[in-house]
């Protein structure tokens, strides 16, 4: 499968400068797997070092939020959005 | 500088209020050079007095409606129920963006006191909020 892979503004700098990459994989964890291995420089950025998702990215497989469809395990169909966004939280503790 | 108009900075306090006894959260979208065209509430998924998050869905209504209409995401708004509006460790530590503009709302005093701020590498730097 290949999915289109929307980056956000914050990372296209250490990211070639695209607004979108095509990127191969069957699930949300191959694909990232896939572009990371391209840009080992955010992997930090995007995946925990077991392969979850950071905690501070929000990843959506066209209008959902991937949390809600399995996480990395979330399944790709060809031709699918993927957006990356940052999370947003901030406080007071 | 951040440039908001008076319906701007009364939409971040009422959804602040709204969200007592927790923070309240939203987004600013508008223009490059920081000028405020829209305040986007969200729920605060943190459902907590002490800590924020955006709800992920009004992230992603945020960046594809600014992209439709050509603005960007300026930034974020949240309070302080009882402190300062000045960002707190965990604020900085989790800015995600060192282009935005970081709007506190404190609701500790009477009026409301909204400041805005820019974080880049951990470095807090109070900006003008103009109207």
């Amino acid at each position: 499968m290949t999915a289109l892979v929307r980056i956000p503004t914050v990372l296209r700098p250490a990211m070639g400068g695209d607004a979108s990459v095509a990127v191969e994989g069957d699930t949300v964890g191959e694909v990232l797997d896939h572009l990371t291995a391209s840009h080992p420089n955010v992997k930090g950025q995007l995946l925990n070092d077991d392969g979850t998702l950071h905690r501070f990215l929000n990843v959506y497989i066209n209008d959902d939020d991937v949390r809600y469809l399995g996480g990395v395990n979330a399944p790709i169909t060809n031709g699918d959005e993927i957006t990356l966004l940052p999370a947003v939280a901030g406080g007071t503790l | 500088m951040l440039r908001l108009r008076p319906e701007h900075r009364d939409a971040m306090i009422a959804t602040c209020v709204r969200a007592l006894p927790d923070e309240g959260c939203g987004l600013l979208l508008g223009t490059p050079d920081g000028v405020v065209s829209e305040v986007m509430a969200s729920v605060n998924v943190a459902h907590s007095a002490k800590v924020y998050e955006i709800d992920s869905r009004v992230m992603l209504r945020a960046y594809r409606e600014s992209e439709a209409k050509g603005t960007v995401v300026l930034g974020v708004f949240h309070s302080h129920t009882h402190s300062e509006a000045y960002p707190s460790p965990t604020d900085v530590a989790q800015a995600p963006d060192p282009q935005w503009h970081y709007v506190l709302v404190s609701l500790r005093d009477v009026p409301s006191v909204v400041r805005s701020y820019r974080i880049v590498e951990g470095t807090i730097s109070e900006e003008e909020v103009s109207h």
